[in-house]
């Protein structure tokens, strides 16, 4: 019943997002006010709606109603009450639900909180959102309906892919799905600018706190990913360059290129069109991600089910919304007139070069990720595109993207002084040379391109505090003073600090596991003693150890100074798979990563890496991710602060 | 920048989504974990296998070549997708004109003679590959694996994974046909 009710809940929003994608458009352009408020309360509705929808089928895996096609497929009543909660989104009807939940959502959002809005631009934005809720609560609803039921019931569920109940499942996915929907904002504000056919310097703050969100959301997301795939999956990586990691890192990459490109709309009213089109491409890239993961065109270890028929759907969906909105980009972009001025190197300057180097970026990777596909479709041989590719690509464009962060900050707006801008960093510079030197001297082997990594991270980290001890006035308040300013700083400025210092962070702890790090592969018998990195392990054995819906083969390492590290290899019995639960000795200059596989002749296969600083990765990542939310806490683009504009534009001068 | 080219450098994103729609059209419902092989087109390999008991005849090159379409199914008793196909097989060896062999791969022939004892033997012939050199030779990339073999000998067509009733009539049956006229 409660099932009927959500299958219910759903077709009645995807009805009040026709009339949300309908009736305030019209009412937009022909100026009728109440057909333009309608926008707010059904957007609102329209989240209340897909929300009960979501609560019915959460309360269908709770409850373990194995008269749902899709409960049953995905769950098993013995699955820890986590996991069935979490299961809800670890497969394709359901994480469609998820997706559709944090879209209307961030719609509801925009209604009660886009006061600061006006009214038309309001009602087009919304309307927009509607349409993109239509063909997604369509696609749901046609295609691919979470309450299916299925006569007889089962007794039991077919359980939950054992590599998903795990935590890390848990939280990251509604991070990233948060991120990927929270950037149709921009996407809505951009079609909705587009329609307007103007771009004022207030879209940008409009499209900014909206953006920063999804992209927060996203970060954290990806790096939540990439550290579940390095303690689950057993191999001690973090990125493997994957069709569903690229379809999540590209995204993000066009959004922080958006982040950057919003600040010259808002500060110097140019680079419109390249911003609008940034917002379309973002959010299209996330669409292309949903349609990768659930079409079956590439194969990848995160795939759904593939089904051409859902297939098809999500690409005439991806072409309307993409292609719709590029039309429209198309017709009325030319017409957009370009603002202010400035000079190669300025401010202004430097972030045009961040948005080229992102942007080309973002490009290398869909290039990569589609050349497999593309070269079948022309009928070439078949290939897969992997690290190799990456690194030759990838990589280089990071290498001036990071300098580009360092000094870009550092220059003013409209016309700068590269000299100046490099004097204030020479010493930073020096100084991360002969970190790198330092490097290469203390180690054996040191690999170029770590090195490298290290140098730039070194200067990066370097120049942000360069750049926050001049706004501070460090040289002339001396540190009480400085003090007094750093707290009252603009949030913006801080979070911009806090983002690029994080990305130092992370490439660190890249360049370092990547470069550094110490494997020993072999078959341990009891008693065995293994020296790696300074720690003495000793395999003391195997023992079986019940779980709950698993049996668990658990090592014992003793580790001299740090106690015992337990690896499991986990047999579980619905689906019957075998996953690897690494046991990981955590500290901030490394981890100590043990792996139990089989019993092999005498012994068992043990894997043991030493990663050094490779916590620094998802460190960085928060750090980046926190950036973003504090920069979000500025009062300039607090969601919902009244109109000021007049504040908004008498700011000190940075 | 004059208003015409300034358009077109306005439609060229659409134009690039356009035509990534058209590849991603064209490999919708496609599996993209599909494997060429090498072997298409050419004779197969030059191989003798003994039978699965002494005076059961066993499969050469030779008997591919006799003039009739051949199917070459590689099996074996210890894997689970090769009982779930083996109806398809059954099916299959009714097929008039149609001679349906096995490849015994890195089986023992008394586990896969029990494994046809049990589920019924659909093979006109079959060879014990008990060292698996011959399936090396073959290109077998895991089991279970069909191809299509021509009258004179020409490996025509592979599947990869368990047969099932859109392969065989989608893909092998119009195949064989083929040959057949």
């Amino acid at each position: 019943m409660i099932a009927e009710l959500g299958h219910f809940a759903l077709i009645l929003a995807f009805v009040v997002a026709l009339v949300q994608g309908i009736v305030p458009m019209a009412g937009a352009a022909r100026g009728h006010g109440p057909s333009m408020k309608l926008a707010d309360t059904a957007a609102v509705l329209q989240f209340l709606l897909v929300a009960g929808a979501f609560a019915a089928l959460v309360h269908a895996y709770v409850t373990s109603d194995f008269s749902l096609v899709n409960v049953y497929g995905n769950s098993h009543s013995l699955k820890p009450m986590l996991y069935k909660v979490t299961g809800v989104w670890g497969n394709h009807e359901g994480s469609l639900l998820l997706w559709a939940l944090m879209l209307t959502l961030f719609g509801a959002m925009v209604a009660l909180f886009g006061r600061n809005l006006p009214d038309g631009f309001r009602a087009r934005a919304l309307a927009v959102q509607g349409l993109v809720g239509v063909g997604f609560l369509a696609f749901m609803i046609f295609t691919s309906n979470p309450f299916a039921r299925i006569d007889p019931a089962p007794l039991e569920g077919n359980g939950l892919n054992p590599i998903l109940q795990d935590p890390g499942l848990a939280f990251h996915p509604p991070f990233l799905y948060a991120g990927y929907v929270g950037i149709s904002i921009a996407f809505s504000f951009a079609v909705a600018a587009l329609i307007e056919g103007r771009v004022p310097p207030s879209w940008a703050r409009w499209v900014r706190p909206w953006t920063l969100a999804a992209w927060s959301a996203l970060t954290i997301g990806i790096s939540g990913g990439s550290y579940w795939a390095y303690y689950e999956l057993g191999w001690g990586g973090f990125w493997f360059w994957d069709p569903v990691e690229n379809a999540s890192l590209m995204p993000w990459l066009a959004a922080t290129a958006l982040l950057h490109s919003a600040i010259v709309v808002e500060k110097r009213d140019t680079l419109k069109s390249w911003t609008i089109l940034l917002a379309i491409l973002a959010f299209s890239l996330s669409l292309l991600g949903t349609f990768l993961v659930r079409s079956g065109v590439l194969t990848s270890v995160h795939a759904f089910a593939s089904d051409p028929t859902r297939g098809f759907f999500i690409l005439i969906f991806l072409l309307a919304v993409t292609g719709g909105a590029l039309t429209l980009y198309a017709i009325r972009a030319p017409a957009l007139k370009a603002g202010g001025l400035f000079q190669t190197v300025s401010r202004e300057s430097s972030l045009v070069l961040n948005n080229l180097l992102l942007a080309t970026a973002t490009a290398t990777v869909l290039l990569g990720t589609l050349y497999p596909l593309i070269l079948d479709v022309l009928g070439g041989a078949k290939v897969s595109v992997g690290p190799p590719y990456y690194n030759a690509t990838f990589m280089p464009i990071m290498v001036p993207l990071i300098l580009a962060l360092g000094i870009g900050p550092l220059l003013p707006w409209k016309r700068g002084s590269l000299l100046t801008a490099l004097a204030k960093v020479k010493l930073v510079a020096a100084l991360a040379v002969l970190g790198g030197i330092a490097i290469v001297l203390a180690t054996t082997d040191a690999p170029v391109l770590a090195v490298l990594g290290f140098v730039l991270a070194f200067f990066l980290g370097g120049a942000v505090l360069v750049e926050l001890a001049q706004r501070v006035q460090l040289a002339k308040l001396g540190p009480m003073g400085a003090f007094r300013r750093l707290v009252t700083l603009p949030r913006g400025a801080m979070g911009m600090s806090l983002a690029h210092f994080g990305m130092a962070v992370s490439v660190i702890g890249i360049a370092a596991a990547t470069g550094f790090s110490q494997e020993h592969l072999g078959v341990m018998k009891a008693g065995d003693t293994v020296e790696i990195a300074g720690y003495s392990l000793t395999f003391q054995g195997v023992e079986d150890v019940p779980g709950p819906n698993y049996t668990a083969t658990r090592g014992r390492f003793e580790v001299e100074g740090v106690g015992t590290l337990s690896p499991e290899t986990r047999k579980f019995r619905a689906p019957p798979m075998e996953t690897t639960e690494a046991a990981i000795h955590s500290t901030p200059i490394g981890d100590l990563y043990v792996v139990v596989g089989e019993k092999t002749g005498p012994g068992y296969a043990t894997r043991i890496y030493w990663k050094p600083f490779v916590m620094w990765i998802w460190a960085g990542g928060i750090m980046m991710a926190f950036g973003g939310l504090v920069s979000l806490s500025d009062r300039r683009l607090r969601v919902g602060a009244p109109v000021r504009r007049a504040a908004a534009q008498a700011q000190p001068a940075e | 920048m004059n208003g015409k080219y300034r358009f077109m450098l306005a439609a060229l994103p659409l134009a690039v989504v356009i035509g990534l729609s058209g590849f991603f059209y064209d490999r919708l419902g496609k599996d993209p974990g599909e494997l060429p092989s090498a072997l298409i087109g050419k004779p197969v390999p030059d191989f003798t296998l003994p039978g699965l008991d002494e005076g059961t005849p066993g499969l050469a090159s030779a008997d591919l070549r006799a003039g009739t379409v051949t199917v070459v199914n590689v099996f074996a008793s210890w894997c689970a997708p090769c009982r779930i196909e083996h109806p398809m097989l059954s099916a299959l060896a009714k097929v008039p004109k149609i001679r349906l062999v096995g490849l015994a791969y890195k089986d023992k022939p008394e586990a896969t003679r029990a494994f046809l004892g049990e589920l019924g033997n659909p093979y006109a012939l079959i060879g014990a590959d008990v060292t698996g050199r011959v399936a090396i030779d073959w290109g077998v990339y895991g089991v279970p694996e069909t191809y299509l073999v021509s009258p004179a000998g020409e490996i025509v067509w592979k599947h990869v994974g368990p047969l099932d009733e859109a392969v065989i009539r989608g893909e092998l049956l119009p195949r064989a046909e083929k040959l057949l006229k």
